[in-house]
């Protein structure tokens, strides 16, 4: 089981409540990455988000970084919204960074973005929301699974594509895909008849109701004649790791409150409530907020119905305290991570 | 929301289809492993059935067959949130309630607006029996008394009670962003919302 993180970038605040600025917030992330490589995190990824609080919008030149100052760790975008960006560039970038990591380090998560900002700010029609993920789904995979440097592709959402060099070529020849979902059946079936490893982000509810979506994506990765090591679950959630249970919950909820407070204003929801929170930070429910013996357990109870192979966590939002972010980073990879490998053996 | 409810319909008794955009036999292996023991099946069939449950992204309605809804007992659990699904012209030019724009677009189709105001997950979690004291209460309105009874009779074997919102343009009241649609109440206090915002309505 890896052990990793995720993270949109956290724009951090003053007392006044009102925003630090944004470059912090992205100097921050790129801080924890390198953070998270020392201590031995296996993956972490980048959201491609564009909001002030949440300014992680160019997962591929923090990657480019990262790769450049780290070693072992996977690093990836979580996810790249191809729909709006230009699956050329996309894998471009990323195929730039995994040159500068040394090869095999970098990965692609393509998903639609669950909110949809990128359509208004890149000039796309949100009536097209499906064909453009399809259609640039398609061109991306093309791309990564061309022997060759010069590729050819023909559709619809973009002008076509004619024996026109797409370099650098990847180390390892190709970068590894994954579908990301918030948990849609149909994007499980996706997902598995292309032979696709799937990423599930689950924010709320309790994650064990994913087990029939992994369930059918095996089963239609079958189905297609897909087997073997690219067929494979991985699990975003929310989650913070602090000494004890309390102090987690302590760090994480001032965060929360604040993502809440704007995504209410934004979508009409009334103030949130303390009592809300604590009601998602137990097993079996979506926040993995805890200490190092109960996140371990609670990710190997889930590991049981959803039989993912990486499990990785966000919980800077809201402007939660750097200090807070690199301990639990540490606490996952030192504490956490061999407290799962000892479980999961013991099974 | 279309395969919790369907898992949840199926726990309550009822015979379910599925149907999609797309062709039931590329469904087929979905219908069997997220919703086991409902039967994929073609849009048409889907329409013709007792009770039909329109759980598509609301901008889509107008790919609805209008024909072959006509007549039927509809229950319209879509939301217009443009936060989150994008600025579409058909809701932001109408003053009516979205389900009166799906309405006008369906031919005689007896629209009730329901399930709309409970998140997918809540669906199969927070339900309880009849009779709970707090057993979360959903808001349905519309213009057909029959059909309305039908879907109360539904939801009631969904595990909630229903609490009738007035005429279909009463489902302003539980449309996003209003206390309604935000929280979950027990129908005492669902009830006491729906005066609030329409104190002429008549919410029993």
């Amino acid at each position: 089981m890896q052990i990793g993180a995720y993270s949109f970038g956290d724009t951090q605040l003053n007392p006044d409540g009102s925003s630090r600025s944004t470059a912090e917030a992205i100097k921050n992330l790129f801080d924890a990455i390198v953070h998270a490589d020392t201590v031995g995190l296996d993956y972490f990824g980048i959201g491609e988000h564009h909001t002030v609080s949440m300014p992680a919008s160019s997962p591929s030149a923090l990657i480019a970084a990262a790769a450049a100052a780290t070693t072992q760790i996977t690093l990836g975008s979580a996810a790249s919204i191809i729909s709006t960006d230009d699956p050329v560039r996309v894998f471009q970038q990323l195929a730039t960074a995994d040159a500068i990591s040394g090869g095999g380090r970098i990965e692609i998560t393509a998903g639609r973005g669950s909110s949809v900002e990128t359509f208004p700010l890149f000039g796309f029609d949100l009536n097209d929301y499906d064909e453009l993920y399809a259609q640039k789904l398609d061109l991306l995979l093309t791309l990564n699974n061309s022997q060759a440097e010069h590729v050819t592709w023909t559709g619809r959402t973009r002008p076509s594509i004619s024996d026109l060099a797409v370099v650098p070529r990847p180390v390892n020849g190709s970068l590894p895909i994954w579908i990301a979902t918030g948990g849609s059946a149909p994007s499980s079936a996706r997902a598995g008849r292309l032979g696709l490893p799937i990423s599930y982000g689950i924010i709320g509810g309790q994650p064990h109701r994913f087990a029939p979506l992994a369930n059918l994506y095996r089963q239609s990765a079958a189905q297609a004649g897909h087997s073997g090591d690219n067929i494979k679950v991985s699990v975003a959630t929310f989650g913070l790791v602090a000494p004890t249970k309390q102090e987690a919950i302590d760090r994480l909820y001032p965060g929360w409150v604040n993502l809440n407070l704007e995504m209410g204003k934004l979508r009409g929801w009334p103030a949130p409530q303390r009592r809300d929170f604590l009601a998602q930070v137990n097993a079996p429910n979506a926040y993995f907020v805890g200490d190092p013996d109960d996140i371990a357990t609670r990710i190997v109870e889930l590991h049981r119905h959803l039989g993912h192979m990486r499990h990785f966590f966000q919980g800077d939002h809201g402007g939660l305290p750097q200090e807070y972010l690199l301990e639990s980073l540490t606490l996952l990879a030192t504490e956490v991570k061999p407290r799962v490998q000892r479980l999961l053996a013991a099974k | 929301m279309g395969t919790a409810l369907a898992r949840q319909a199926l726990k309550a008794g009822y015979q379910v289809r599925i149907a999609t955009a797309k062709p039931a036999a590329e469904n087929a292996l979905l219908v069997d492993i997220v919703t086991p023991g409902a039967v994929a099946v073609e849009s048409s069939q889907a329409a013709a059935s007792d009770l039909v449950v329109l759980a598509i992204p609301l901008h889509k309605y107008r790919t609805l067959n209008p024909h072959e809804l006509a007549g039927r007992i509809v229950i319209d659990a879509m939301n217009y949130w443009a936060p989150i699904d994008g600025v579409f012209d058909d809701f932001e030019s109408d003053p009516r309630t979205t389900s009166e724009v799906v309405e006008g677009f369906l031919l005689n189709a007896r629209v009730v607006k329901s399930l709309n105001h409970i998140g997918y997950h809540e669906l199969e979690e927070d339900d309880k029996a009849a009779g709970d004291v707090t057993r979360r209460a959903l808001a349905l309105a519309g213009d057909d008394a029959e059909a309305k009874a039908l879907v109360a009779t539904f939801i009631d074997r969904l595990g909630y009670d229903a609490v009738d919102a007035g005429p279909l343009a009463a489902g302003r009241s539980f449309e996003p962003a209003t206390e309604i649609f935000t929280g979950s109440h027990t129908a005492h206090q669902l009830v006491a919302l729906i005066q609030k915002a329409s104190p002429l309505a008549d919410a029993a």
